[in-house]
């Protein structure tokens, strides 16, 4: 076990240092002088001269590149150039509110995605079934933003039952020991402040969850008529195992497979689900910051923030895979 | 060799997989309408100046939206204006235009560029293999709208950023499927044939191997399609999408509609909701597309 986590994190190793190149060549790759596009609208011939002096632009591409990944490696990123933060700083502050969002939009995608999907399979051809596929077609179709704007106009602007920006409302005075909200609210016994926190979070979950909701409606469905079709399973039913037997430990066991790699796959998908939706509801996680960096091409904070992203997504991943071997004994660790 | 026929009949007329799957899809609603939606959307995309008798973003009737006003349906305008005095009908119409050249040329490029990867990743093996094969891991360790967020950011505000942005980004789910398709191949009864008979490397790969990986990339591309017309738009939201403010484009529609929802839920509806039925269609049509093409549902 130990063995096949450390293979697959050396495995990760070439593809970071490969997209550390990109990156690196990423920013070179602009047009025009670095150290002037970087600034902008804001480049003085004193402030060039810093960000040259800063960034090491005037020395050879190769000494550039070394001292970029040393740097990396000591844990520096560079700051931000609109407002001069540390970009680890940033990332470390805005990660919780993000995973918070992530996890949450995903938790429902599970919980309701996969009894959804189960219950069509089950229910081929019937009403049931055609309702569940035509809403989950729907939901992979509509675009995060839109149904994320969609949401905040009904719920928040129109029907007032939920708020419609930020984690916390300003006037809660609550204490922030995590900053997972919810969490915090729940730690410190603050109870107005979790619910707060969660009531703010509704919104934003639903609609980062719905496209990954809809994808795991549509293969947990595949993956069981699959599996009702597999003789093991007509069997269990000759033998006279009851419906619920056969459901948990033949069905769904193994119909359970490809639902997990698809969870693993939308974590890629919530990230990138997580910028539009934080920008819609001003939900103050990575997504806006990044949101904010896109539009003040703020090239340090894109670099190092999808450097992070990329590295969390990979760990994402190799959790999958050892998932894995918790459902199916024929892939543990071989 | 076995005399027993048990091949469908199809199969024992000697139609082709194509010819088959053409049966097929005619036969599938879900793929009847998803091309009668694919074929609405081309022809609206290609008729938009007998459309309408406006030129789009014209904001030729800007002096009649206030702050808080934004006109609807009234003579001449079936849709309304929208926020900027343009007739929103014709930005739709148009707009339809933008996102068919954007999600055709992306998706070209992304097929093109991956197609090329992948043949000569599993074509050729060995080291190149390797090499393209960690190009693709690298690409995909991004999320892909975050990858076409960074590409389009350095290649500035323009239409053809966006293109080459989402086309890159789908460069390594065809170069994936190509040389997945072409190893699996490779290991196929005809190929040892044709190998044993001493023909050549490329005539193999590109005589044998790559005609019978079409269907799967068709497949793909046509549900590519669908995710590059949401992409093109989401780009447009966070404002790395076209820049002209005479060319119609669905997601800056959206974008421009978000501060006028409660004078005119219109000019954020309409647009979004063409966004997502383009994207059915194509979706709808290259899922039956795949149904019918899979060997296992030729029954």
């Amino acid at each position: 076990m130990a063995r096949f986590v450390l293979r697959r994190l050396a495995l990760l190793v070439p593809v970071l240092i490969g997209l550390s190149i990109l990156l690196f060549a990423w920013l070179r790759a602009l047009p025009g002088d670095p150290a002037r596009s970087l600034l902008g609208q804001r480049a003085t011939p004193d402030g060039i001269a810093r960000v040259n002096e800063a960034y090491g632009f005037d020395q050879p591409l190769l000494t550039q590149y070394f001292s970029y990944v040393k740097a990396l490696l000591t844990g520096d990123f560079g700051s931000s150039i609109n407002d001069g933060r540390p970009v680890v700083e940033t990332f470390l502050e805005k990660f919780p509110a993000t995973l918070e969002l992530g996890v949450s939009a995903l938790l429902l995608a599970v919980v309701v995605g996969v009894p959804l999907g189960y219950l069509a399979a089950r229910n081929q051809g019937r009403a049931l079934d055609t309702f569940v596929v035509s809403g989950s077609l729907l939901g992979v179709v509509t675009p995060v933003f839109f149904l994320a704007i969609l949401l905040k106009l009904v719920f928040a602007d129109w029907l007032n039952w939920l708020p419609t920006s930020l984690r916390q409302d300003a006037r809660i005075d609550a204490t922030h020991i995590t900053n997972f909200y919810l969490l915090d609210g729940l730690l410190t016994r603050e109870w107005d402040a979790a619910f707060d926190a969660l009531l703010h979070l509704i919104l934003p979950a639903v609609a980062l969850g719905t496209i990954p909701l809809a994808i795991i409606v549509r293969i947990t469905r595949a993956s069981v008529a699959e599996v009702l079709n597999e003789d093991y399973v007509r069997t269990a039913e000759s033998k006279g195992l009851s419906r619920q037997t056969v459901s948990r430990r033949h069905v769904l066991r193994n119909a359970l497979l490809p639902v997990v790699t698809t969870i693993g796959l939308q974590a890629g998908l919530l990230f990138s689900g997580a910028v539009l939706t934080e920008t819609v509801f001003a939900f103050n996680g990575i997504g806006q910051y990044l949101f904010t960096a896109i539009g003040g091409r703020d090239y340090p904070v894109l670099q190092g923030y999808i450097l992070f992203i990329a590295l969390i997504y990979a760990l994402i991943n190799l959790l999958v895979d050892l998932t894995y071997g918790v459902i199916d004994p024929r892939v543990r660790v071989s | 060799m076995s005399t027993v026929v048990s091949t469908p009949q199809d199969e024992a007329k000697g139609v082709s997989l194509w010819r088959g799957a053409w049966q097929r899809l005619r036969r599938n609603p879900t793929a009847i309408v998803g091309a009668l939606i694919v074929l609405a959307f081309i022809l609206v995309a290609l008729a938009a100046p007998l459309l309408t008798p406006y030129e789009p973003g014209s904001a030729q009737w800007a002096g009649e939206v206030t702050p808080t006003e934004v006109p609807g349906p009234y003579e001449g305008h079936i849709l309304g204006l929208d926020r900027f005095g343009s007739d929103l009908y014709t930005q739709l119409v148009f707009g339809a235009r933008q996102s068919l050249i954007y999600g055709v040329v992306s998706t070209a490029i992304g097929l093109t560029a991956g197609t090329f990867l992948g043949v000569l990743a599993g074509g050729l093996g060995g080291w190149v293999d390797t090499a393209v094969m960690r190009l693709v891991d690298i690409m995909l360790s991004v999320p892909s709208l975050l990858l076409a967020v960074s590409i389009a950011a350095v290649l500035g505000q323009n239409a053809y950023a966006v293109m080459i942005a989402i086309g890159a980004a789908q460069v390594p789910i065809f170069a994936r499927l190509l040389r997945g398709s072409m190893l699996s191949q490779g290991r196929s009864d005809y190929v040892l044939a044709a190998d044993a008979l001493g023909i050549r490397r490329r005539r193999i790969v590109m005589g044998h191997v790559l005609p019978n990986s079409v269907g799967p990339t068709i497949v793909q591309a046509t549900l590519n399609l669908a995710t590059a017309i949401i992409e093109v738009a989401a780009l447009s939201y966070l404002g790395l999408g076209e820049s002209d403010p005479a060319i119609a484009e669905w997601g800056r529609m959206l974008v421009a509609a978000q501060d006028r929802f409660d004078a005119a839920p219109r000019l954020a509806l309409l647009p979004g909701a063409a966004i997502a039925i383009t994207a059915l269609g194509f979706t709808l049509f290259g899922e039956a597309l795949r149904e019918a093409l899979d060997p296992r549902t030729r029954r």
